[in-house]
C-alpha cells in the first residue's frame, strides 16, 4: 500500500490509484469537469488541479491523472490552486456561456462572473466526455475531435452522417454542458 | 561497398582526402556551392547550372563541382567557395548566372581572384579538440602528394626538433589529410596562426622550428601565402561573422560534400562510434556524456548524459532512440541546416546513443516540409549500412542499431515529446500527462531516449575529444556551443555558432553586424514561441540556459529575432500568441481558450479598445495558463506576453491610455498626415497612392484622405521633402 497525504490527512492506497480516486474515496472534494469514473482519465479541463510537493518542489498537478506514490503530499485548495482554478472557470463560461452545469459548478467556487470574452463561444468544452464513451463504452468510435487550436470540435468522419453510429445517445447522456441532443431521424 | 571494421575508417579517409586532391588535378579546382534550403531559395540552383554549363563549354573537367550546405551567412546567398590547387579557398557572395561565369573564366581558369565579387579567403576557425590543449598545433600533411615529395622525413625531423627542446606538451605534431596545396608539397601548417608552409625540405626544419614555434616569428621565405603579399581580399578568419564563432557541432558545414560518407569519414567521421564499441563500455560512454555537462538543445536543457543513464537502467527487450528534428518555432533553421549539412554527425551520435543505452532501434522525427534535409538522410542511412555503419553488427562488432526516418505533417506541437510519440505511434498528437518519463516508458510503452537534432550533432565530438575539453567551452551549467539562427532586423542573418556565455551584444554587433539602416536596437527575441523579448538594457547578458530564463526568456532550440525601433512590442506578443493558439492542439481548456482569451485582449488593445485593467487581466491570465496547462507549449506561452510586460509596459499603457502605438505599427493608432509647410507640391504621393487617398491638383498641397487610406507607407517613402508624417 502507497502512503501519502492529502490536506494533511493521512491515507492510503494501492499502487496506480488516482489523486482524484484517493481524494473521492476520503470524501474530499476536486471539481472535475472532464472526468466520468468509467472513462479513462484525460486531464483536458484543468479544473482538477492540486498543488503537490515532489522532492521538495511544488507544482501544480491534474488530479484525475496523477498517480500517488510514498510521501506524496497533496494540498487540494492552496492560494495557488485557488487562483488559477477561478481563471479556468472564467475561461469556461466564456466558452459555454448557456451552461447551467458549469454556470453551477462556477458558483460553487465563488466564479459568477468571467471577465473574458472569446471570439465563438459555442457551449462545447471539449472535455472529451462524448469522444471516449463513444469508444470506449458503446466501443463505436463514431465521433472525434478534428482540427487544432481554438478551430477544435468534435465531429463524425469528414461530418458526415456516421454509419458509425448506432444511435445509442451515450454523448448526450454524459455531455456536462447540454451541447449534443439526440434526434429521432426517419430510417 | 564492403563492411567495414574500425581499422579501416582512417584509409577510407586518407583515400577520400587523396580523391578530393587527384581529381583536382594539377591546373584544377573545387568548386563548392552552397546548397542549403536557404541557398537554393536565394538562386543557388542556377547558379549551380550556370557553373556546370560555363565548366562544360570550356571542356575544363578537372573542375570538380560539390553541391555543399549553407555555409552560415544566408543573407549573403547564393555563395560559392572556390579552392584552386595551390591558394587558399575563396569564398563569394551575392552569386549570380552571370557573375559566376565571370569568376569561372577570371579565377578558375585564369588563375586571379575576383576582388570585386570575392568575400574572404580561407577556412573558418573551427574548435578543434587539439588545438585547446596545445599552444600551437603544426599540421603536417600526409598525402599520397606530400608523402612522395619527402612529408614524412618533415615530419620525423619536426618530432625530433621538438622532443630536442621538449616542447611536447605545448606543440602538436598531426599528420593531416589533403589541404588543397600539395603540388607544392610537402605542405606544413600552424594553427591556430594559420600560417602555411611549402616546398619543405628536412633541413629547413630546426630553423623553422626555433623562429616561428619558438621564437613566434614566422618564416615568411617558407611561406605558402607571405602575409606581407599584400591579400586583395580579408581572411575568412578575420571577418567579424565567422571571427567570433566556435564551430563544434557545424565543424563540416560548407565543406564537405555532405552526400559522401567518405568525407565525413575524412573528418573523424564515425571515430568516435568506433571508440565508443571497440573502447569504452556503455557505461563508460554515458560517464563522458554526463561528465561532459551536454544538455539538450531541444529546448528544455535537460541533462543528456543523465537521460541515456536512466534509459539503460530501465530493462527491457526493446528501447527506442528518437532525434527530434521536428523544428517547429517560426524563424528556427537550426537542425534543418545541420541535417542538410552533416547528416552523419547526426547518424553517428545517434548510433553511440543506441550502443550506450542499449537499443537497437531509432527513429528521426522529421517534417515532410524539410524534403532536402530528409533526401540527405535517406541518402546517408543507406550509406552508413552498405558500409556496416548502421545495421546488424556494426563495424563487425556484435552491436545492432537501425535507424528508420518518419516524416511528420509539420505542428509545433508534434515537436512535443509525447504527441511525438502519439504521432509516430499513429495516433493524433496530442500531449499526455508525463508522469512516468519516456526513459522509462516512452514510444510504444518502451523505454525511450528523445533528444534533438543538435544534441546528436555533438554527441561525437565528445567522445572523440573527451568530456573535460567540452567541459572547458561555456558557462559554469552551459557547457559547449550552442548554434542559433539569427533574424530579423539584424544585417548578417544567418546560422551561427557560438561558445555558451558569449553575450548578447557580441552576437548581435559583432557577428550580427549590427542593424541595418543605423536604427537603434530595441529587443531581441530568443527561444521562439515559447520564449520572451530581451530589450537594450540586458544586451550584455550572456547567453546561457540560467541567464536567458532569470530574463524572462529561454534558449528554447535557437532561434534569435533582432528587432529594431520600429517594431512594437504589443504587436509582438500578438504575433507570438497568435502563432501558439494557433498551433495549440486544443485539448486542454487553459492553453486552447486562455491562449485565445490572451489574443483577444491584445486585438483589442492593438486596435484601440484597451482598457484599465487589461494589464491585470493578462497577468492573471499568464499566470494560470502558465501554472496549469498540460504541456510545454501552454505552460510557455505566456511568455511572450509577460516578457514584454516586463520590459516594455510603458508601451502597453500607452496603447491603452493615449491609443497610441510609439512604433507605429499598430494601424488603427495613428493617421498619416501631410505637414502643410514642408509640402512641396510636386504630387509624388499622389501619384503612387495605390488606394486613391490623396488629394491633390497641380500647385497644391496635397492632403490625405483619411477613410480611404490603408496605412501602407508608400506616400511617405516616396516624398522627398519628408512631407508625409504619422501621428
Ligand atoms: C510545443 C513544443 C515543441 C517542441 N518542439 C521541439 C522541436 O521542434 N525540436 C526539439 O528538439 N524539441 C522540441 N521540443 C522539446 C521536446 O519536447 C524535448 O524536450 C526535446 O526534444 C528533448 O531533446 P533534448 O533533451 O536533446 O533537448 C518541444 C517542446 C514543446 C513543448
Ligand atoms: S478532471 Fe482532471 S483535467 Fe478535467
Amino acid at each position: 500500500m502507497i502512503k501519502f497525504t492529502i490536506n494533511n490527512i493521512e491515507l492510503e492506497a494501492e499502487e496506480g490509484t488516482t489523486i482524484l480516486e484517493a481524494a473521492n474515496e476520503a470524501g474530499i472534494k476536486i471539481p472535475t469537469l472532464c472526468y466520468h469514473k468509467d472513462l479513462k482519465p484525460y486531464g483536458a479541463c484543468r479544473l482538477c488541479m492540486v498543488e503537490i510537493t515532489k522532492r521538495g518542489w511544488p507544482s501544480l498537478q491534474p488530479a484525475c491523472t496523477y498517480m500517488v506514490f510514498d510521501g506524496l503530499i497533496v494540498e487540494t485548495d492552496t492560494e495557488r490552486v485557488i487562483k488559477s482554478r477561478k481563471v479556468i472557470f472564467e475561461l469556461l463560461l466564456a466558452r459555454c456561456p448557456d451552461s447551467e452545469n458549469i454556470k453551477k459548478l462556477a458558483a460553487e467556487y465563488g466564479v459568477i462572473e468571467t471577465r473574458i470574452t472569446l471570439a465563438d463561444p459555442e457551449n462545447c468544452a471539449m472535455c472529451g466526455l462524448c469522444v471516449r464513451v463513444c469508444a470506449e463504452i458503446s466501443q463505436r468510435e463514431a465521433i472525434s475531435f478534428a482540427f487544432r487550436g481554438d478551430k477544435r470540435v468534435v465531429q463524425t468522419a469528414f461530418d458526415k452522417m456516421s454509419p458509425q453510429c448506432v444511435g445509442c445517445g451515450a454523448c448526450a447522456y454524459v455531455c456536462p454542458t447540454g451541447r449534443i441532443t439526440v434526434e429521432e431521424a426517419d430510417d | 561497398m564492403p563492411r567495414i571494421g574500425p581499422e579501416d575508417l582512417e584509409r577510407i579517409g586518407r583515400e577520400a582526402k587523396n580523391d578530393i586532391c587527384a581529381k583536382k588535378g594539377t591546373s584544377g579546382a573545387r568548386v563548392l556551392v552552397h546548397m542549403g534550403t536557404c541557398g537554393i531559395a536565394a538562386g543557388a540552383r542556377s547558379v549551380m547550372t550556370a557553373l556546370a554549363d560555363e565548366i562544360e563549354q570550356r571542356k575544363a573537367e578537372d573542375i570538380v563541382l560539390v553541391e555543399s550546405s549553407c555555409a552560415g551567412l544566408c543573407s549573403r546567398e547564393p555563395m560559392i567557395t572556390v579552392e584552386v590547387n595551390d591558394k587558399p579557398a575563396v569564398k563569394y557572395v551575392d552569386m549570380t548566372p552571370d557573375k559566376v561565369k565571370d569568376v569561372v573564366a577570371k579565377h578558375l581558369v585564369g588563375g586571379e581572384i575576383v576582388t570585386e565579387y570575392a568575400f574572404s579567403m580561407g577556412g573558418e576557425r573551427v574548435l578543434q579538440g587539439r588545438n585547446v590543449a596545445y599552444r600551437l598545433n603544426v599540421m603536417v600533411c600526409t598525402c599520397t602528394n606530400c608523402v612522395a615529395n619527402g612529408a614524412l622525413q618533415i615530419k620525423d625531423r619536426l618530432d625530433a626538433e621538438i622532443k630536442a627542446r621538449d616542447l611536447g606538451n605545448e606543440i602538436q605534431i598531426a599528420p593531416t589529410g589533403a589541404n588543397g596545396l600539395c603540388v607544392r608539397g610537402p605542405i606544413l601548417v600552424v594553427q591556430p596562426d594559420g600560417i602555411s608552409y611549402q616546398s619543405l625540405k628536412p633541413e629547413d626544419i630546426p630553423m623553422l622550428v626555433e623562429e616561428h614555434l619558438v621564437n613566434g616569428r614566422p618564416v615568411k621565405d617558407l611561406m605558402a601565402t607571405p602575409v606581407d603579399g599584400e591579400s586583395p581580399i580579408p581572411a575568412t578568419q578575420d571577418i567579424p561573422f565567422f571571427k567570433s564563432q566556435r564551430l563544434v557541432v557545424l565543424r563540416n558545414r560548407g565543406v564537405i560534400d555532405p552526400s559522401k560518407i567518405e568525407e565525413y569519414i575524412a573528418n573523424d567521421g564515425y571515430r568516435a562510434l568506433a571508440k565508443a564499441l571497440t573502447e569504452m563500455t556503455p557505461e563508460d560512454v554515458i560517464t563522458e556524456i554526463k561528465n561532459s555537462g551536454l544538455r539538450g538543445r531541444g529546448g528544455g536543457g535537460f541533462a543528456t548524459g543523465r537521460k541515456w543513464e536512466s534509459t539503460r537502467k530501465h530493462d527491457d527487450d526493446m528501447k527506442y532512440i528518437i532525434c527530434n528534428a521536428d523544428e517547429g518555432d517560426p524563424g528556427a533553421f537550426m537542425d534543418r541546416s545541420i541535417i542538410e549539412a552533416d547528416p552523419h554527425s547526426v547518424i553517428e551520435g545517434m548510433a553511440i546513443a543506441g550502443y550506450a543505452v542499449g537499443s537497437t532501434q531509432g527513429y528521426i522525427y522529421i517534417r515532410v516540409e524539410y524534403p532536402m534535409a530528409i533526401e540527405r538522410l535517406n541518402e546517408s542511412l543507406e550509406q552508413a549500412k552498405e558500409y556496416g555503419l548502421l545495421g546488424k553488427g556494426i563495424l563487425g562488432t556484435n552491436c545492432d542499431f537501425d535507424i528508420t526516418i518518419f516524416k511528420g505533417a509539420g505542428a509545433f506541437v508534434c515537436g512535443e515529446s509525447s504527441s511525438l510519440r502519439a504521432s509516430i505511434e499513429g495516433r493524433v498528437a496530442e500531449p499526455v500527462s508525463k508522469q512516468i518519463h519516456a526513459t522509462e516508458k516512452g514510444l510504444y510503452e518502451k523505454p525511450t531516449v528523445l533528444n534533438n537534432v543538435e544534441t546528436f550533432a555533438n554527441v561525437p565530438v565528445i567522445i572523440n575529444w573527451g568530456a573535460d575539453w567540452f567541459a572547458q567551452i561555456g558557462t559554469d551549467k552551459s557547457k559547449g556551443t550552442k548554434v542559433f539562427s539569427l533574424a530579423g532586423n539584424v544585417v548578417n542573418a544567418g546560422l551561427v555558432e557560438v561558445p555558451m556565455g558569449m553575450t548578447l551584444r557580441e552576437i548581435v554587433y559583432s557577428i550580427g553586424g549590427g542593424i541595418p539602416g543605423n536604427k537603434k536596437f530595441k529587443a531581441i527575441q530568443t527561444g521562439g514561441p515559447s520564449g520572451g523579448c530581451i530589450p537594450a538594457s540586458l544586451l550584455d547578458l550572456p547567453v546561457d540556459y540560467q541567464k536567458l530564463s532569470e530574463a524572462g526568456s529561454m534558449m528554447g532550440s535557437g532561434g534569435m529575432i533582432v528587432m529594431d525601433e520600429d517594431v512594437c512590442m504589443v504587436d509582438v506578443a500578438k504575433y507570438f500568441v497568435e502563432f501558439c493558439v494557433d498551433e495549440s492542439c486544443g485539448k486542454c481548456v487553459s492553453c486552447r481558450d486562455g491562449g485565445e482569451a490572451l489574443l483577444e485582449i491584445l486585438k483589442r488593445i492593438c486596435s484601440g479598445g484597451g482598457k484599465e485593467g487589461d494589464l491585470e487581466l493578462l497577468e492573471e491570465l499568464c499566470s494560470a495558463i502558465g501554472d496549469v496547462s498540460l504541456c510545454g507549449l501552454g505552460k510557455s506561452l505566456p511568455n511572450s506576453v509577460l516578457s514584454t510586460l516586463r520590459y516594455f509596459r510603458d508601451e502597453y499603457e500607452v496603447h491603452i491610455r493615449d491609443k497610441k502605438c510609439p512604433a507605429r505599427v499598430c494601424k488603427p493608432l495613428f493617421v498619416y498626415r501631410v505637414v502643410a509647410e514642408k509640402c512641396e507640391k510636386c504630387g509624388l504621393c499622389f501619384e503612387h497612392c495605390p488606394s486613391q487617398a490623396i488629394k491633390w491638383e497641380q500647385n497644391q498641397i496635397a492632403e490625405i484622405i483619411e477613410d480611404r487610406c490603408t496605412k501602407c507607407r508608400i506616400c511617405r517613402e516616396v516624398c522627398k521633402y519628408e512631407a508625409v508624417i504619422t501621428e
